[in-house]
């Protein structure tokens, strides 16, 4: 089954490249934002069914490389 | 003396830290980074460059290569461990040392002379070196360190901090800091002082024809400190 995470910067890091989208679409006209943060996504195939287990796979994943915790946070999303 | 340097696929600095530590009296080899084993050293050394193009975060998927199981177990067992630019970011990846290398604050490639300024001379590295303030190049996109602040206690507590970006007289204020770093922190050590890693190039400061002598000053300092 495919399980999907995102990746975020924690609130208290600083995040350029969002910044720097923020000031473009500010300039484009999109004047009711308040901040915006860049993050990652991934989709991945695992070899399980139960959605359960496939998530603990996929977190683990998370704990030791799709993320940095010292920087990020991660969510695990149950896609399909 | 013998240093080994691990190569990565991605590595560009591999060759200038060889030439550098083989002209001050290392025996350098080199290792590629599918190895298993470590050859026996006094130095291991991860080189700067762009390991496996940078992808997901700078180093990451470099700390978890074949070779970094015996790098992490030499260093745990007090094997001197340094790592420049990328080799610096592999090492954060690999908790040896706290911390992380964010983008640089205005989120432009900066390559350029800095000076630092040495912190902590009672370890290996920077131990008899008769001055404070050196000249050396840094080239990065990534080189913006940053820690929690707990993990900034800690190291100020411990006296962690190798190198601060400053000017020629060592003021480290925040104008000459080149990529927001949090408080001008240019390099660290780990709490034993046998891992250093730093953004700065000492290896491209070894010949005054091309650029300075201030990177021989520390590679000098280093053997003799090792023999």
């Amino acid at each position: 089954m495919k399980v999907s995470a995102i990746i975020t910067l924690k609130k208290d890091v600083l995040d350029p490249q969002g910044k720097v989208i923020y000031q473009t679409l500010d300039g484009m006209g999109f004047k009711d934002i308040k901040e915006v943060r860049q993050g990652k996504y991934f989709e991945i195939d695992v070899n399980e069914n139960d959605p359960t287990k496939a998530k603990v796979i996929v977190e683990d994943m998370c704990k030791k490389l799709l993320a940095n915790l010292v920087i990020e946070n991660y969510k695990i999303i149950e896609t399909q | 003396m013998k240093s080994s340097v691990i190569t990565f696929p991605g590595s560009n600095c591999d060759r200038d830290i060889d030439v550098a530590l083989n002209k001050f009296g290392f025996k350098n080899k080199m290792v590629w980074h599918n190895d298993h084993e470590l050859p026996k050293s006094d130095l291991v050394v991860l080189p700067g460059g762009f390991s496996y193009g940078d992808y997901l975060r700078c180093g990451s998927m470099a700390s978890k290569s074949k070779i970094m199981h015996s790098v992490i177990n030499f260093a745990k067992s007090g094997g001197l461990l340094m790592g420049i630019c990328n080799g610096f970011q592999i090492l954060v990846e690999t908790g040896l040392l706290p911390g992380v290398l964010l983008r640089n604050k205005y989120l432009e490639f900066i390559c350029k002379n800095v000076y630092v300024k040495v912190d902590n001379k009672e370890n290996l590295y920077f131990k008899n070196l008769d001055k404070e303030v050196f000249e050396f190049h840094i080239a990065h996109n990534e080189g913006n360190y940053f820690c929690t602040k707990d993990q900034l206690k800690e190291i100020e507590d411990n006296n962690q901090v190798a190198l601060y970006y400053c000017n020629d007289e060592g003021k480290t204020e925040d104008q000459f800091n080149p990529n927001g770093s949090i408080k001008n922190i240019a390099g660290i050590f780990n709490k034993e002082k046998n891992v250093l890693g730093m953004m700065p190039h000492p290896e491209r400061m070894i010949d005054q024809s091309l650029s300075g002598e201030d990177g021989s000053l520390f590679f000098k300092n280093l053997i003799n400190n090792l023999k």
